[in-house]
């Protein structure tokens, strides 16, 4: 046991805590069996408060590749290996994870528990599509193999930590014949334009779009779309970038609507053509903010709070052109401000993606931002929304269940296997989940 | 490519050296006993680092069995480390001679039992390096832990004369002090953050002043100084002191 603070990546809430660690199956049943209340920890990358509360356990030591299948692609790795750790290994080899998140920070416990997707959800779906199995230590210490479609699996995807500890996956993963990606960027002027831009290039593999949300009037929805898929080039060379460091917590008046617009503004301008290709690695394509470590720090010691919401796709015009509005209205910007279109929605109880288009912002956290994400999750909800847990740390309990209608079964098999007993973060107390 | 023994390769900080020892390209021969729970680990780093891996059994307080256990080593290594280690509570010591005996056994006795050997392998080769993993325990007794401490001191004496003697031979003997480590043996106390090192940056240091052939390396670096202070109270002082 060590004491500790461990926050999230958002840095807001901030708590003590104490921390346990497990080196075998025994010492995981004898930590579960005493009287405590736990949730699982990974490499702290989820955002809001998800992976909180006074007794953590930590799984990043649990890392051991247990079989890597290079003829047919499949990994079967501990739950805390990183995804950054799975790269270095299978890239060489002509492989690449079939569904990866914006950091390859995350462990692979993590990536399950939230279910993660990246910018080919609308091909490929959330991260646990790709998972074959998965073992899961339930709070009597039993270990359940979970498989696609079992009840434990559609519950534990998507479900924050919530149903056990995720012990090992087997995951399948995904050929390549180059370590390049052939990266298109198109620069819109407004959200009719950005939205149809993503129609029309909905069959490339990979596409995100970087949205100015502090742009106004007949500018509101300008963004920079990326699209892009593997280059076919033979060179599987992949080393991780060099990273840079931001080595304390800066300032958070650096960041305020001032600047934020001149950012916004420098970046949008920087692009002059309409349409620019390149070719890129995997680092500056899937994961740009990993080459800056501790790049939450630019928000200050207050933190921060990434929202990201999803509209159902026949109403993501008008909710999306109202919650901007909204937005630019405040001043309250962000620089990082991302727009996607995702796929059909899985079976999972509690995954995020829904088909439509999901905005995600970040704020650096000050008294006057809540009411400002009270307004939006109503008007969230108002266009049949919902909010993303893995970045939460605020959400009221009833605008959430809106969103998710599948709450009441993945309640029910929190109480059958006593798993409310044993399994709790600051989130699921807020949430009443 | 050249191997390296671990022996005691089951703790958490023997787990990190294994790492860092096939990230710079050795192969590993891990030694312990009950080597099926190395297994794990042997996979582990074959397919992360693409080196060859043994698994061997060992016993560092059967000391009859250390030479046969040289003998039937097939590949000598260039380097071994020594990690075993046990430390029990003090006061279960003090009632319980098997439990000081096992503490003096495992940390002094086998530790002298084995690295004789191979000190002797490298002298002949004038080529090698011994890793012994003591503690800042073994710097002065003290009441919380002098069982564990004083077989520790035995432990660091015997590792600063075999330096003494292998210098000339061009082996290169590295005593390392770990202060508080986050580890199995230490889960169950209430440890200082700032003074406590993760498994993995002892590791890391271990690796580091390994390469540059330093003799003795307190981790992290700062137990260094406050092993200067403690060695210097009086003992007149020092008797009454709870520390």
């Amino acid at each position: 046991m060590q004491n500790s603070n461990l926050t999230s990546w958002g840095n807001y809430p901030k708590l003590k805590n104490k921390v346990y660690k497990f080196r075998d199956l025994d010492s995981l049943k004898n930590l579960l069996a005493s009287n405590k209340i736990f949730i699982a920890y990974g490499n702290g990358r989820s955002y809001g408060d998800s992976a909180l509360n006074e007794h953590i356990i930590y799984t990043k030591n649990w890392n051991y590749f247990l079989d890597f299948d290079e003829v047919n692609g499949i990994l079967h790795v501990q739950s805390g290996v990183l995804l950054s750790e799975i790269l270095d290994i299978i890239v060489p080899k002509g492989w690449f994870l079939k569904v990866t998140p914006g950091t390859k920070l995350i462990t692979v416990g993590g990536a399950i528990a939230s279910d993660v997707h990246g910018k080919n959800h609308h091909i490929e779906g959330c991260f646990s599509e790709s998972v074959i199995e998965f073992n899961l230590m339930l709070p009597n210490g039993e270990i359940k193999n979970c498989q696609k479609n079992d009840e434990l699996f559609l519950a534990t995807a998507g479900g924050m930590g919530l149903t056990g500890i995720i012990l090992d996956a087997k995951i399948a993963l995904k050929k390549i014949n180059s370590k390049n990606i052939n990266q298109t960027t198109i620069k819109t002027k407004n959200l009719k334009e950005t939205f149809e831009a993503f129609e029309k290039y909905s069959e490339m593999p990979y596409s995100v779009a970087w949205i100015d949300c502090l742009a106004k009037d007949k500018n509101i929805g300008r963004s920079l779309l990326m699209v892009g898929d593997f280059a076919n080039d033979g060179d599987l060379n992949y080393k991780s970038k060099q990273k840079i460091n931001i080595p304390f917590n800066l300032p958070s008046f650096l960041l305020n609507n001032i600047t934020v617009k001149i950012f916004n503004w420098l970046y949008y301008h920087k692009n002059y053509k309409q349409i620019k290709t390149q070719k890129v690695e995997i680092d500056s394509f899937f994961y740009p903010l990993d080459s800056i470590d501790n790049w939450n720090r630019i928000y200050g010691s207050n933190g921060f709070t990434q929202y990201q919401f999803i509209l159902p796709k026949e109403k993501s015009f008008s909710g999306l052109s109202e919650i901007l509005e909204k937005i630019a209205e405040s001043g309250k910007g962000s620089f990082l401000a991302v727009l996607k279109l995702y796929g059909k929605q899985n079976n999972n109880y509690l995954s995020f993606p829904i088909e439509g288009y999901s905005l995600a912002l970040d704020f650096k956290i000050e008294d006057s931002l809540f009411k400002l994400l009270d307004d939006l999750d109503k008007i969230v909800v108002k266009y049949g929304g919902r909010i993303y847990l893995t970045k939460d740390s605020r959400v009221k309990k009833e605008f959430f269940k809106k969103g998710y209608p599948k709450i009441y079964k993945f309640k029910e098999i929190r109480s059958k296997n006593k798993m409310n007993d044993k399994f709790e973060s600051l989130q699921s107390n807020r949430l009443g989940i | 490519m050249n191997y390296v023994l671990i022996i005691g390769a089951k703790s958490d900080i023997a787990k990190e050296l294994a790492r860092i020892y096939a990230m710079n390209n050795f192969n590993l021969i891990l030694a312990g006993r009950e080597i099926n729970s190395l297994n794990d680990l042997s996979q582990d780093l074959k397919i992360r680092y693409k080196i060859d891996v043994q698994l061997v059994e060992f016993n560092i307080t059967d000391f009859e069995s250390h030479e046969s256990f040289f003998n039937d080593l097939i590949i000598k290594p260039v380097g071994i480390i020594l990690s075993a280690g046990f430390m029990t509570d003090q006061k279960v010591c003090e009632i319980d001679f098997d439990k000081s005996l096992n503490t003096i056994n495992v940390n002094y006795v086998g530790a002298v039992s084995i690295l004789n050997i191979f000190a002797n392998l490298f002298e002949q080769n004038k080529n090698g390096f011994i890793i012994g993993i003591s503690s800042v325990a073994g710097d002065r007794g003290r009441k919380a832990n002098y069982i564990y401490g004083s077989a520790k001191a035995g432990f660091s004496a015997y590792l600063s004369g075999l330096r003494n003697r292998l210098y000339k031979s061009n082996v290169h003997v590295l005593t390392v002090k770990p202060g508080f480590v986050y580890t199995k043996m230490t889960e169950h106390l209430n440890l200082p953050e700032k003074l406590t090192a993760q498994p993995d940056e002892i590791a890391k240091d271990i690796f580091h002043a390994q390469q540059i052939n330093i003799d003795v390396l307190y981790s992290k670096w700062l137990w260094k100084y406050i092993m200067l202070i403690i060695k210097h109270i009086p003992e007149t002082i020092f008797k009454k002191l709870n520390i």
